[in-house]
């Protein structure tokens, strides 16, 4: 039996794999298919000042492999997912990550400032939802805004701080440098990738949005291409997601570069995924002969 | 625990038409629990969605669903033979809520009719069923519906079988005596049968579908607009506020 438990900016997590932001709402749902325990943490539907209604529906599309999806940020606001939300989010055995969102650099703040005050243990900067004119991506695209809003936040925010980083970039890595210089604790990677599908016989896209964001297997590769990047840019932890469906998976995202994995759309083909993964890591470290899952992180051989 | 993913045998398996295939699962402990109007999501053997599908109808320890082949997930689905297992979540969402003691129009369009087998049975005799087709070769279920006892009435909108028209027609001379209307079809149906009904004050339910992911309520990518007290709008979702709506709620 080997020891998954990591620790990512000071928080310790009994296991590496996390529940995605987006994926899992505020973890009410899955709580009746197994206790949210089996996660090392949830990071919670993202959050934005006030209350949002979301996209106009169709917000989902099958691609091969993978997923389009366009929710568009639909959340209560982030008072009543500290008043209704965590409390009992605290009290299933689970790291508590939020996830925040908006549409000014006062609205980062201001919700970074009010989480501070909260017993949430992370706080998770979304600058990269692709489906929101306003929702934080116009910050997370250069280095020069990703630094800017790091700087901004971090003065407000007295929890550890995971910036999430957006694949629709030319240099991811210099993105994460940038976050890590104005005192990010983490990065997490990779948000989906922008993507669209037509019905060829409306000529329509199938999104309402028109475009939508990318997750699922087909992504995987290329987010163990950026996590590989990027931490060999940084030395603040780096949490790997995108695409990520196996044990295999979660072992080969390390091994580029992860100390702990998000797990999204693989939730929705197979709810008891991170329960797999779980006893995989463990078998397959087991097997090898390792004793802490942190041996596997950015162990790949390149040279 | 409200939720679990399972697997179930595939018992029995029947092509209806070139398009719609009929499987019964077996498994006692979903069947037993599973509602009129509920869901199943299935998952397909290498495709990241699972696919939601209507519950026709529950025979002792198996669940029936009549899907249509509409992709590629289906296609799939449909070449599941008898014996191999199926993986579902089930059951799911909100389904119709019944009174089998009254007078009840369930009207389905399409493929929308396999939903209303169950929901039908349990009214029996107090059932008017209206099922609407494109034509003849589509016509599903009828010999199920008469011998659960239910008045039946078929359209065709090309009139090559039962009544020539849309099911809104043979429901204008029956919406007097019925005290509740269940339906379950394509949008522009259902809207018309919400506004015939909301005209005559019968109450209305109606199964949607929308686009899915997680099938429970988490993901919120199933969204409809529903009309809100002070009259603007805002979106519930087809998973877990449904799929059955009272239509008076959704925002047409």
């Amino acid at each position: 039996m080997a020891d998954l438990s990591v620790n990512i900016a000071g928080v310790h997590f009994k296991n590496p794999i996390i529940a995605a932001s987006g994926t899992i709402g505020f973890g009410h749902e899955y709580s009746e298919f197994y206790p949210l325990s089996v996660f090392g943490g949830i990071s919670c539907k993202g959050t934005t000042l006030k209350e949002r209604p979301g996209n106009p529906p169709p917000r989902i599309a099958e691609t091969p492999m993978g997923m389009l999806n366009a929710v568009g940020l639909q959340n209560p606001g982030v008072e009543h997912f500290i008043k209704e939300d965590l409390p009992w989010l605290k009290q299933q055995d689970t790291v508590a990550i939020a996830n925040v969102a908006g549409s000014t650099r006062e609205d980062y703040c201001r919700m970074a400032e009010i989480l501070s005050e909260t017993d949430i243990d992370m706080i998770e900067l979304n600058i990269s939802c692709p489906n929101v004119k306003e929702g934080g991506v116009q910050f997370g695209t250069s280095c020069e805004s990703v630094a800017a809003i790091t700087k901004a936040v971090r003065a407000y925010c007295k929890k550890p701080l995971i910036i999430k980083l957006s694949p629709n970039v030319s240099d991811i890595a210099s993105i994460a440098k940038a976050a890590e210089s104005e005192g990010a604790d983490a990065v997490s990677l990779i948000n989906t990738l922008t993507g669209m599908r037509i019905d060829i016989n409306t000529r329509r896209p199938i999104i309402t949005n028109i475009t939508g964001g990318m997750s699922g297997p087909a992504v995987f590769p290329v987010a163990v291409r950026m996590v590989w990047q990027v931490k060999n840019a940084v030395s603040i932890p780096v949490i790997g997601m995108g695409g990520v469906t196996t044990w295999k998976d979660a072992v080969e995202i390390m091994m580029a570069g992860a100390d702990a994995v998000q797990i999204g759309t693989a939730l929705f083909t197979d709810p008891y995924s991170p329960v797999k993964i779980a006893e995989g890591l463990n078998s397959y470290l087991d097997a090898h002969g390792m004793k802490s899952v942190t041996e596997l992180t950015h162990t790949v051989i390149t040279g | 625990m409200k939720y679990d993913a399972q697997d179930c045998k595939l018992v029995f398996a029947q092509k209806l038409t070139p398009t719609i295939y009929d499987f019964r699962l077996q498994n006692s402990a979903l069947a037993a629990i599973t509602k009129p109007g509920q869901f199943v999501q299935v998952l397909v053997p290498g495709k990241t969605l699972r696919r939601p599908v209507s519950v026709c109808d529950v025979q002792d320890d198996t669940i029936r669903l009549v899907f249509e082949v509409r992709g590629e997930g289906t296609a799939i689905m449909a070449e599941t033979k008898v014996g191999e297992s199926i993986n579902i979540i089930a059951p799911l969402g909100k389904g119709f809520i019944l009174d089998p003691g009254k007078k009840t129009a369930f009207i389905g369009g399409g493929i929308g009719v396999p939903p209303m087998l169950y929901s039908a049975k349990k009214c029996g005799s107090n059932a008017v069923v209206i099922n609407g087709f494109r034509n003849k070769d589509a016509v599903i279920l009828s010999e199920d519906f008469e011998k659960a006892g239910c008045r039946l009435i078929v359209t065709t909108d090309d009139g090559s079988f039962g009544i020539h028209g849309f099911v809104t027609q043979p429901l204008a001379e029956i919406i007097d005596e019925v005290e509740m209307i269940c339906a379950c079809g394509p949008t522009p149906m259902l809207r018309n049968i919400a506004k015939m009904a909301a005209e005559k004050g019968v109450p209305c339910q109606v199964s949607l579908e929308q686009r899915m992911a997680c099938g429970v309520g988490a993901c919120l990518g199933c969204a409809v607009a529903v009309k809100t007290e002070d009259g603007s709008t805002c979106y519930k979702h087809v998973c877990k506020d449904g799929p059955v709506f009272n239509s008076e709620e959704v925002a047409w």
